[in-house]
C-alpha cells in the first residue's frame, strides 16, 4: 500500500467533511481515525475507490463521535441535511486547509504540527517522533492548535506567506524518526503549488528541490558534515536539480521576485557549477544583494560576506564582515573561514575552536572542531 | 531495572588522565572519538539499555522569578561557571554494578594520540517517580 498516496487524500477528504457541516476539530479527528483504519484494512482488502472509502469511513467516524456528544439532537439535524456526495471542489479545500493550519493566531510549532497532521496525514506519533517530544505533548499541542483556530471560518482567504513560512520550517527540521521531514515538506509544497498559482510557492518548491538534491553528498559515511566545496557533485540528484531549475525559471519570468525565488536562484547557481572552482560567485553576490533588499536580514548579509570573500577575495569578505554584529549565529565560523582563506591559520584555528563552542548542533560542532584540529595539526607538522 | 544518568562535564569534573583539548587532536582522532560515542550508544540500544542522550551548548544563563507582574530576572551567560555540564546519557540497567561498568566503558573513549581519555563521568541514580516497593 502506498502510504504517501493515502496521505495525499487527507486534505480533500477533510475539506469535504467540513463542507458537509462538520466542525474542523471533530472532522480532523475523524479523518485521522479513518487513515489509521485504512492502513490496517487496505493491505488485505484494497478499495476500488480509495477516496470514496476514506470519505465514508471518516464521515461514519464523525457521526459516531458526535452521537456520543451531548449535542446529539442538534448535530443529527446536520446529518439530515447532508448533501449528496457529488464531485468535490478538492483543490479549493486543500488550499483552505493550508491557510487554516498556518493561521497567524497559531505559534510556529503549533502551525507545523497541525499542518503535518491535517494536511500531511501524519499520525501524532510520527510527528512526535520527528520532533523528539513525547506523544502526549504533541497530542496536546495539536488539540490546542485546533481550539485556537476553531473560530476561524473555513472559507476565509489566507496569506500564502504564512503557509510558506510553515513549510520552510518543516523542511529545515530535516530528519529524525521514520519520517523524512524534508521530503514531506517537498510533497506538501508541491501539493500547494498545484492548488495555487503563486511565484513564491514555486520559488520555495524550487529551493527545496535544489537543496534536497545535495542531501546525499552533504554527509560523509561516518556522519560528519561535508561542506559544499568538498562535496562529490556526482552524488547530487540531477533530476531534482533539473526540476528545481525549471520551476524557478518559470517563476522568475513572471517578474514578481520574492525571497524564496532569490534563495532558489543562489542554490541553482551552486547546482549549476560542475566544480566548486567554477561557481559563479559574482552572480551569487548579486542575488544576495537582491535578498538583502527583500528581507533586510542580518543572516543574509552574513552569507553575502562569504560570497564576497569568494568573488573579490578574503580581505573583501572580512571587510564586509566588520559591518555585522559578531553575536550573529555562525559569525565566528565565517570569520574563521575567511581568515583561513587569507592565510592567517593561527587566527583561523582559534576562531574555529571558538565557533565550535557556539555551534547550534552536534554535526556543526564536530565539523568546526575538526577544522580547528586540521589547522593545528598542520601548524605542528 | 533502574535508571542512571551519566553526566559529562565541560568543567567541574576532576582532570582526566589524557587531558588535551579537542582542537589540539588530529582530525582522525576526533573522528575516532565521535565514532566511539556513536557505537557505544548503538550497542546500548541493542542491549535494551539505552534511554536518551543529549548534548548541551556551553553557554547558558541563570533565571529566577522576580515577583508578580515583573519579568523574570536573568543573569549570565557566565564564562567562568565552575561546574558546566556538557551532556548526558540515560541508561536503564539491572544493577548499579552494570551502570558502573558502562560508565567505565564510556570513559575509555579515545582522545589525543588515540589513547583513552579516562574522563571522569558523574553517575547519578534516578529517584523513581512512584513507590514500587511494599514497605509495610
Amino acid at each position: 500500500m502506498d502510504e504517501a498516496l493515502l496521505r495525499s487524500l487527507t486534505p480533500s477528504v477533510l475539506g469535504i467533511l467540513v463542507r458537509r457541516g462538520a466542525d474542523f476539530a471533530a472532522a480532523e479527528d475523524a479523518v485521522q481515525d479513518a487513515l489509521v483504519k485504512a492502513m490496517s484494512v487496505w493491505p488485505a482488502d484494497p478499495p476500488r475507490d480509495p477516496k470514496g472509502w476514506l470519505i465514508t469511513a471518516a464521515w461514519h467516524r464523525f457521526l459516531d463521535a458526535t452521537r456520543a456528544d451531548a449535542a446529539r439532537r442538534r448535530r443529527e439535524d446536520v446529518v439530515d441535511e447532508e448533501p449528496a456526495p457529488g464531485p468535490a471542489p478538492a483543490v479549493d479545500d486543500t488550499l483552505q486547509l493550508y491557510f487554516l493550519c498556518a493561521h497567524p493566531s497559531l505559534t510556529p510549532s503549533s502551525a507545523v504540527a497541525l499542518t503535518l497532521r491535517a494536511v500531511g496525514g501524519l499520525t501524532t506519533r510520527q510527528i512526535a517522533q520527528a520532533y523528539l517530544v513525547p506523544e502526549a505533548t504533541m497530542a496536546q499541542r495539536i488539540s490546542r492548535a485546533k481550539r485556537t483556530v476553531s473560530g476561524v471560518r473555513f472559507d476565509q482567504p489566507g496569506d500564502v506567506a504564512t503557509v510558506l513560512r510553515v513549510l520552510y520550517l518543516v523542511f529545515n527540521e530535516g530528519y529524525s524518526g521514520d519520517v523524512d521531514l524534508a521530503a514531506e515538506a517537498i510533497r506538501l509544497t508541491r501539493q500547494l503549488a498545484a492548488a495555487i498559482d503563486h511565484p513564491e510557492v514555486a520559488g520555495l518548491l524550487a529551493l527545496m528541490l535544489l537543496h534536497h538534491a545535495r542531501s546525499a553528498a552533504r554527509t560523509a559515511p561516518d556522519g560528519s558534515l561535508v561542506p559544499l566545496a568538498e562535496q562529490d557533485r556526482g552524488r547530487w540528484d540531477t533530476r531534482s536539480i533539473a526540476e528545481g531549475v525549471a520551476i524557478l525559471q518559470a517563476a522568475l519570468v513572471r517578474d514578481r521576485l520574492g525571497e524564496f525565488q532569490a534563495q532558489a536562484a543562489i542554490a541553482a547557481l551552486h547546482a549549476d557549477a560542475p566544480t566548486a572552482e567554477e561557481t559563479d560567485w559574482v552572480q551569487i553576490v548579486e542575488w544576495y544583494d537582491e535578498l538583502a533588499r527583500l528581507t533586510d536580514s542580518p543572516i543574509v548579509r552574513l552569507n553575502r560576506a562569504v560570497a564576497v570573500g569568494e568573488a573579490d577575495g578574503p580581505r573583501a569578505g572580512l571587510a564586509a564582515l566588520v559591518a555585522l554584529d559578531d553575536s550573529l549565529p555562525r559569525h565566528t565560523a565565517v570569520a574563521a573561514y575567511l581568515h583561513e582563506r587569507d592565510g592567517d591559520l593561527t587566527t583561523a584555528a582559534r576562531l574555529y575552536a571558538e565557533a565550535a563552542l557556539k555551534a547550534p548542533n552536534l554535526a556543526e560542532r564536530d565539523h568546526l572542531t575538526r577544522q580547528a584540529a586540521r589547522l593545528n595539526t598542520h601548524r605542528r607538522d | 531495572m533502574a535508571k542512571y544518568l551519566l553526566l559529562k562535564h565541560y568543567r567541574g569534573a576532576p582532570a582526566s588522565v589524557n587531558d588535551v583539548p579537542m582542537d589540539q587532536w588530529t582530525p582522525e582522532e576526533i573522528s575516532a572519538h565521535v565514532q566511539y560515542m556513536k557505537d557505544f550508544a548503538a550497542r546500548l540500544v541493542k542491549t535494551g539499555e539505552f534511554v536518551d542522550s543529549q548534548a548541551l551548548a556551553p553557554e547558558g544563563a541563570w533565571v529566577r522569578y522576580d515577583g508578580e507582574g515583573r519579568p523574570p530576572v536573568t543573569d549570565g551567560p557566565f564564562a567562568e561557571t565552575k561546574d558546566l555540564i556538557a551532556g548526558w546519557m540515560v541508561i536503564d540497567v539491572d544493577s548499579y554494578e552494570r551502570a558502573v561498568e558502562l560508565a567505565g566503558e564510556l570513559s575509555a573513549e579515545p582522545g589525543a594520540g588515540g589513547k583513552p581519555i579516562h574522563e571522569w563521568l558523574e553517575l547519578r541514580p534516578f529517584m523513581s517517580a512512584e513507590q514500587h516497593t511494599i514497605t509495610e
